[in-house]
């Protein structure tokens, strides 16, 4: 069962229906308790980096959270929950993130802001984020301190991190739910 | 590099898609679900969905045609036509629809795109922009290219850039339907004065003009309706063809 966090930005739908069509049993909560005993989670991102961690806070879901990706449940993050793993984000000035990694997340300093389209993702390491086209909305990207955690990197006027991967945890910039077969089969691959 | 992005536009009257009626091969080539899975297998980027129901009544079965398509197609949707209140956003949104394109709702009450953009984040708010040649500017012409409102597209486009759209589509009402390609000089003008992605429409008629739209006329993606309708080309062969011609494109 996967449990998808629903922190109030309102449509999770193309998150539910790539879960539903792919046959994974999915369920959507803002209970605390029910993150800190999933098997797995998603949480996905619309909206503000502030308003995302504000909900967090308001529903006492950041701790829980916390907790439970700390305990090795598998998380998956998408687009803002990528960028909610890190310290602080310049969408948000002093809103602190969840900080599970160091570093912060920037503005696309060239380019047309926001970046809407698809992307080539470049694998940095083995695993589930594989080489393929992937579909982007956003105008911030997460900076990691550490190289360590980079999963895979694309380019838009200069290369950035589009997914992280380490331990429990899985995030990508790029929307899964709307990358077509490729986006399917690397949601699959965290499923296996 | 970020890709061109080549999107199909399908018109859909009463939760029907009309046009698109040169596939023979297909069951029920009215079917929208049909349609996009098949546009999707095609490497589409995205969809278009256009409502041309008449009646604000029976416009509520696009709203079942999103939800359909959005549980079996999973590239980006965006639904057109007829939108003219934040809560007919919220609703499509709902259903399944990523971004919604407004109209005349926004050219006669600019308000609704920041509303829009502040509730559900610009990346879901296309501004679309009817435009028609006068002289050496462009009028936009608003109700499905029937009425003229004396504005200037290109100050319209800036303005409802800096409102919060997330994207224009520019339609020009001249090319529109000829096949004798975009107006370039429209979407270039557009595309240098605002510092969002444009979204060229009217006018494809030949591999050519494609390629025209994006190295001169500078656009982000192109929407094409009857060249892939009538099977004239399907969507890879486009993007194959501007693959040759060294266009960054998804293939």
């Amino acid at each position: 069962m996967i449990t998808i966090l629903d922190y109030g930005a309102g449509n999770l739908s193309s998150v539910k229906n790539a879960l539903d069509y792919l046959g994974m049993d999915n369920s959507t909560t803002d209970n605390p308790k029910k993150i800190l005993s999933a098997e797995r989670i998603i949480l996905p991102g619309v909206g503000s980096f502030g308003f995302l961690m504000d909900q967090l806070r308001k529903k006492n879901l950041e701790k829980p959270l916390k907790k439970a990706i700390e305990k090795g449940t598998p998380f998956f993050g998408i687009c803002l929950g990528l960028q909610a793993l890190f310290e602080e984000s310049e969408e948000s000035p002093g809103v602190p993130g969840l900080s599970i990694f160091k570093g912060n997340v920037q503005q696309f300093r060239k380019g047309k802001v926001p970046q809407i389209g698809w992307n080539k993702i470049i694998p940095e390491k083995e695993g589930i984020i594989q080489e393929g086209f992937a579909y982007f909305v956003n105008s911030f990207v997460a900076v990691p301190k550490d190289p360590t955690i980079i999963a895979a990197t694309s380019d838009y006027y200069g290369r950035y991190v589009c997914a992280v991967q380490w331990k429990n945890i899985t995030a990508t910039q790029f929307h899964p739910e709307k990358s077509g077969d490729y986006g399917l089969c690397t949601l699959k691959r965290w499923l296996q | 590099m970020i890709t061109k992005r080549i999107i199909p536009c399908l018109d859909v009257k009463e939760g029907r898609v009309v046009k698109g009626t040169g596939f023979i091969n297909l069951k029920d080539a009215g079917d929208p679900v049909l349609l996009a899975k098949m546009y999707n297998d095609q490497g589409a980027d995205e969809l278009v969905f256009l409502d041309i129901t008449a009646s604000a009544e029976k416009r509520k079965t696009m709203v079942g045609v999103v939800r359909a398509v959005a549980k079996e197609v999973f590239i980006p949707l965006t639904v057109g036509g007829g939108v003219e209140t934040v809560d007919d956003i919220r609703v499509l949104l709902q259903a399944g629809a990523d971004k919604v394109s407004l109209n005349t709702a926004a050219v006669l009450n600019p308000d609704i795109i920041s509303k829009a953009a502040e509730q559900f984040g610009r990346q879901c708010v296309v501004v679309a922009i009817d435009a028609k040649r006068k002289g050496s500017l462009w009028e936009v012409i608003v109700r499905g290219g029937r009425e003229r409102t004396g504005k200037d597209a290109i100050a319209w486009a800036k303005e409802a850039a800096s409102l919060g759209a997330g994207e224009l589509l520019v339609t020009s009402m001249d090319q529109d339907g000829t096949k004798a390609g975009y107006d370039l000089e429209l979407t270039k003008t557009i595309a240098a004065s605002v510092n969002i992605p444009i979204i060229a429409s009217g006018g494809a008629g030949t591999l050519v003009s494609i390629k025209d739209v994006f190295l001169e006329g500078n656009a982000d993606a192109a929407l094409i309706a009857s060249l892939l309708h009538y099977g004239t080309f399907t969507t890879n062969d486009v993007k194959t063809y501007l693959k040759k011609e060294r266009i960054s494109v998804r293939l």
